[in-house]
């Protein structure tokens, strides 16, 4: 009889602790949910959405003739089609490339200087919070990169090389943490990048405003981060491989719901 | 002149909700730049938050706020189409308000 009693207490003692778990996946959840109502990544936003009217640069114009692959001044929807062929750079681009692309072309800005800028600096936060205000257009829309040029397809086999490839000192690829499910960092889940790893995940999310550093990532500085986690050599600003890399993300995000601009931790 | 910031204000019975997003660097006085030398304190000292022209909440803030800082609070008796101002001032003697109206 006391052994009985002894187990139904065991018994009960389990299932409250069961209630009381919750995963660290359902906190960070329930973290970004609390967050999200205050993104400052708005901010972002709105000083993108000036940038992009405000007439500026040498030749004192706004970027809104800017053809982001839909037609001159085209914002909406343009984000989930990027990075694309453009044929009068005669070359696949992603968001800030081709920003920078206009900036140059239509402003008279010096494009191997805002290049050669670091991030958060300068012009190249002018870039960042375009993309923001670019990326937030399209907000809620789904990917559908093309891929009927040649350059396009080959952006991607490129993509997919550079994201199985190994190397550095740790002997790391892309795919060492991107390449199969349920795999994390600390308490950060990892998508897997080699399919679509669904709505507002991975490409999906970036720009993001990153809560633990307060600064805002494009896919750019994202993409450099991952590198410098990989112990690589820092990949040069809109350089092939990381635009290579972004059709390779994007393609395979295709169908996935836009909720850029996100926040992470 | 600093960024604007973002004031929604919802009202929901007698009751508005107002949530404020604001553009500051809030840098502590702590931290060290590259070269290693201090980066002097930034931060929002004074803010106050006012419902058709009459202060309702006034707070002193200091460093241990967050970058980009995000405010909410409650308003009793505030109805649609009332304007609510939010005001700060940091500790360079920068001011930045702007206003909202309650929908």
């Amino acid at each position: 009889m006391k052994r009985n009693l002894l187990l139904g207490l065991a018994a009960t003692a389990l299932c409250a602790g069961a209630l009381a778990q919750k995963s660290a996946a359902d906190g960070i959840a329930e973290y970004r949910k609390m967050l999200e109502d205050g993104n400052p990544a708005d901010l972002y936003e709105a000083k993108g959405e000036e940038l992009w009217k405000k007439a500026r640069g040498p030749k004192n114009v706004s970027l809104q003739a800017c053809d982001l692959g839909q037609g001159p001044g085209v914002v909406k929807g343009a984000f989930v089609t990027l990075p694309r062929y453009f044929a009068d750079t005669g070359r696949v681009q992603d968001l800030e490339d081709r920003l920078v692309t206009c900036m140059v072309t239509l402003q008279g800005l010096n494009g191997a200087e805002i290049v050669k800028t670091p991030f958060g600096k300068g012009e190249m936060a002018n870039v960042t919070a375009l993309a923001t205000y670019v990326a937030a257009q399209s907000r809620g829309l789904r990917f559908n990169l093309p891929q009927n040029h040649a350059q396009e397809r080959e952006s991607y086999e490129v993509g997919k090389r550079a994201f199985f490839f190994r190397g550095g000192s740790h002997d790391f690829s892309c795919a060492s943490c991107h390449g199969e499910e349920g795999k994390r960092i600390r308490l950060q889940d990892l998508p897997n990048l080699t399919k679509n790893p669904g709505d507002g995940i991975g490409f999906a999310a970036w720009p993001a405003y990153r809560v633990s550093n307060g600064q805002m990532w494009g896919m750019q500085l994202r993409l450099n981060d991952c590198y410098r986690q990989q112990r690589f050599p820092y990949p040069g600003f809109a350089s092939e491989v990381t635009i290579a890399l972004g059709t390779y993300l994007g393609v395979n995000a295709k169908g996935a719901e836009s909720i850029a601009p996100a926040i992470k931790r | 002149m600093a960024d604007p910031m973002r004031i929604r204000a919802q009202a929901a019975g007698d009751k508005t909700t107002v949530r404020v997003l604001m553009s500051h660097e809030m840098e502590t006085g702590q931290r060290k730049d590259s070269a290693g030398k201090l980066i002097p304190a930034w931060f929002i000292q004074e803010v106050t938050a006012a419902h058709n022209g009459k202060t309702v909440l006034t707070a002193e803030w200091g460093p241990s706020i967050s970058k980009n800082p995000f405010l909410q609070f409650v308003v009793k008796g505030a109805k649609a189409g009332d304007k609510i101002t939010i005001s700060w001032v940091d500790n360079k003697g920068e001011k930045r308000s702007d206003e909202a109206t309650v929908t």
